[in-house]
């Protein structure tokens, strides 16, 4: 790959040189896993490995669950009580499965959120940015589908709410939620193209992290200088990078070991913690339940979703601009949608020309806001959308806007940076001084 | 101080995480202290046998175990009833044979009946689709520190009957503490005594309650003895395994962070 300098691989035995000159795939191992990677990584650059890993072990358990689990409305909810209760290990494997996605989406937040502060979505890392969010998009959509499967009461009802967000759509919503649906609600062709769908997606996800990992091997990691690796000579990026194996593989694996710990106990003491009680209750169309909420990971984006109700100033001026065309519902849907988009458009809306949050002496500021904005969102989003919750969602999801939309652009032109090390191995060299050589 | 965010993003993710959407409830549950509770806890056989002649005795007359197999009556980890009481205790519920297109008297490998009357809910998983007592302000706390659960729940609806009555579209309602809104379609099951102990154990509806909740935790997790014993295995292997990989990091790095390394 290009990029950085560092040593090609050469085919060494002769089976080696026979199978490089036919499929150079030893060749390309060879140079992702020996990529030069910036030595001053911190800790917040584990989290991508450990989403390979989550992705990875979703697959599998979900393998072995689609063994077992039948994808039809009557059937459904007893396959899973039959993994929970008759299959081989079929509790902690489905358990596994469950709090897996919490484990993913923990580990995607981290990744996301560490992006945001060290700049790394930045150029030349815009891709990679764009590839990332494709990801967290399919990822959400995959851990819907996912939920729908058990048809529980929550399965169900969320399946009806997030469809109905379609069909909030001007115009074609109607159709396309039952286009969506196979049907005019939520039945078994639901339940059937879903279990289809959640099979699918969790492999165009494996697609796109290949593309993921090409591109920021292609540009090099961002690392918490946001300071680029020298390019000159190899000599010259070795002063600061190590290559990714062993230094860094051995690094991620110790944290993934701290991480599985925590994640253990969750699995083995308390696994329904993160879920819904009422998902253990057979979906009924007929009973509605008191409180229709989604996984935690969803919530902040669907207290955006609900923040914005008819009697907001901003919706009722696009209400009347549009004719009425785009009322509160779409509003709302538009809203959530757009507060990912946000994220995705940050590249060109951040105009400041230092990379790293640590260098931006007001940006962190801004920045530790927008994630205890996005932790309030979340417990907004748990909560009955009335009352004071209503107001605070409303606050949260207009920081949430402004932050992209406002904040990022005026930053780069109002505040004045701290001075940024000329090399990462200035960087690296305050922290771990080089050893003064003793005098003769 | 990263390490701080971390773990800081961590904890409130997870605790932000807790779902149970806390609405104005003025429910009361009573804080039982279950032998299952917390990491440590385990199942007590003898209680789990108590709740299964309760459930037998009371419940099971308008209530099913639809998911909950008779054989899994002496699985490990359970009321562990010897095989011959197993088939003994099958014996007694009549099931529809599909191939017979008949009834016949049940044999271990069945499954409990169905709930015999239409509003009543199968009792299988009672015990986790009624976990949700995340308070305070849905964060779950509750159900950390003190371990409350459904099988609370479930305790405390059996008791928290008042007494009251009404009439309601030609419906009588029973006023009850515990239950969502206040008023449960269920008349009082249990009373003092109402079920004699084989082992001579207290009797009291408190103590039914109890009893009969703690097998119903049983029904909808079985293999919670299992589940708790694979998360120690895995959480002590795991501890071992990142404090050797936190050595071998530290020795591999010494070198570039220029760090004496004594061995």
């Amino acid at each position: 790959m290009a990029g950085i300098p560092h040593d090609e691989y050469e085919p060494k035995s002769n089976f080696e040189k026979w199978l490089d000159s036919r499929l150079p795939i030893a060749g390309v191992i060879y140079s992702t896993l020996t990529i030069p990677t910036p030595k001053n990584l911190n800790w917040m650059w584990i989290w991508g490995s450990l989403l390979t890993l989550c992705l990875l072990l979703q697959i599998v358990t979900g393998i072995v669950l689609a063994m077992h689990y039948t994808p039809h409305v009557d059937l459904a909810f007893a396959s899973i009580e039959h993994i929970m209760r008759d299959v081989n290990g079929g509790w902690a494997i489905r358990y596994l499965h469950m709090n897996g996605a919490s484990l993913f989406f923990i580990a995607v937040y981290a990744h996301i959120f560490r992006g945001l502060y060290y700049g790394s979505y930045k150029a030349p890392r815009e891709v990679t940015w764009i590839i990332g969010m494709l990801i967290y998009l399919l990822m959400m959509a995959t851990g819907f589908l996912g939920y729908v499967l058990p048809w529980g009461q929550m399965s169900f009802w969320g399946a009806t709410v997030i469809t109905g967000l379609f069909g909030a759509i001007p115009g074609i919503g109607e159709s396309l939620q039952s286009w969506l649906l196979g049907g005019p609600a939520v039945d078994n062709a639901t339940l059937n193209r879903f279990f289809s769908l959640h099979y699918l997606l969790p492999f165009l996800i494996a697609g796109l992290v290949i593309l993921h990992i090409w591109a920021f091997h292609t540009t090099g990691n961002n690392n918490p200088t946001g300071v680029e690796v020298r390019r000159g000579s190899k000599a010259e990026a070795e002063k600061d990078t190590v290559p990714f194996f062993p230094y860094y593989v051995i690094k991620d694996v110790f944290a993934l070991a701290v991480i599985l710990v925590i994640f253990f106990i969750l699995v083995g003491f308390m696994p329904n913690y993160l879920g819904h009680p009422d998902n253990y209750i057979p979906a009924n169309p007929l009973v509605t339940p008191a409180h229709i909420v989604p996984e935690w990971y969803y919530l902040p984006f669907y207290a955006i979703l609900r923040a914005f109700t008819a009697d907001v100033w901003a919706v009722q001026l696009v209400s009347f601009l549009t004719g009425g065309i785009v009322d509160a519902k779409f509003f709302g849907v538009a809203a959530m949608f757009g507060a990912i988009f946000v994220m995705v458009l940050a590249p060109w809306l951040d105009t400041s020309s230092i990379r790293s949050g640590r260098y931006r002496p007001s940006f962190k500021w801004w920045f530790w806001l927008l994630g205890i904005d996005f932790v309030v969102l979340m417990w907004c989003g748990a909560m009955p959308a009335e009352g004071i919750y209503g107001v605070i969602a409303l606050i949260g999801a207009s920081y949430w806007f402004a932050y992209f939309l406002i904040i990022l652009p005026l930053l780069g032109v109002l505040e004045k940076p701290l001075p940024v090390p000329e090399t990462i191995e200035e960087d690296f060299d305050s922290h771990y001084p080089p050893k003064v050589e003793p005098a003769e | 101080m990263i390490k701080i965010i971390n773990i800081a993003l961590i904890f409130s993710l997870g605790l932000t995480a807790s779902l149970f959407a806390a609405g104005a409830s003025k429910q009361h549950i009573e804080d039982f202290s279950f032998s299952f509770e917390g990491p440590f806890g385990t199942f007590d056989q003898n209680q789990l046998q108590r709740g299964l002649q309760v459930y037998t005795e009371v419940c099971s007359s308008c209530h099913g175990l639809e998911h909950v197999a008779f054989r899994t009556l002496g699985d490990p980890g359970g009321p562990m009833l010897e095989a011959s009481q197993v088939k003994a205790y099958a014996k007694q519920f009549d099931i529809f044979d599909v191939d017979l297109d008949d009834t016949r008297p049940a044999i271990p490998s069945d499954k409990f009946p169905k709930s015999a009357i239409e509003n009543a809910p199968d009792l299988s998983l009672m015990a986790k689709a009624r976990a949700g007592f995340h308070g305070p302000y849905g964060l779950g706390i509750n159900q950390i520190v003190k371990g409350m659960g459904g099988a609370e729940y479930i305790a405390s609806l059996l008791i928290g009957y008042t007494g009251k009555e009404k009439e309601e579209a030609g419906a009588i309602l029973y006023e009850n503490t515990a239950f969502p809104g206040g008023w449960i379609a269920m008349p009082p099951p249990l009373e003092d005594g109402i079920v004699e102990y084989r082992d001579g154990h207290s009797n009291t509806a408190h103590h039914l309650s109890e009893d009969v909740s703690a097998f119903l935790m049983w029904t909808a997790e079985p293999k919670m003895m299992a589940r708790k014993t694979m998360g120690f295995v895995a959480v002590i292997l795991l501890s071992l395994l990142a404090f050797l990989l936190y050595l071998t990091n530290k020795k591999l790095w010494a070198p570039i962070k220029r760090k004496d390394y004594k061995t």
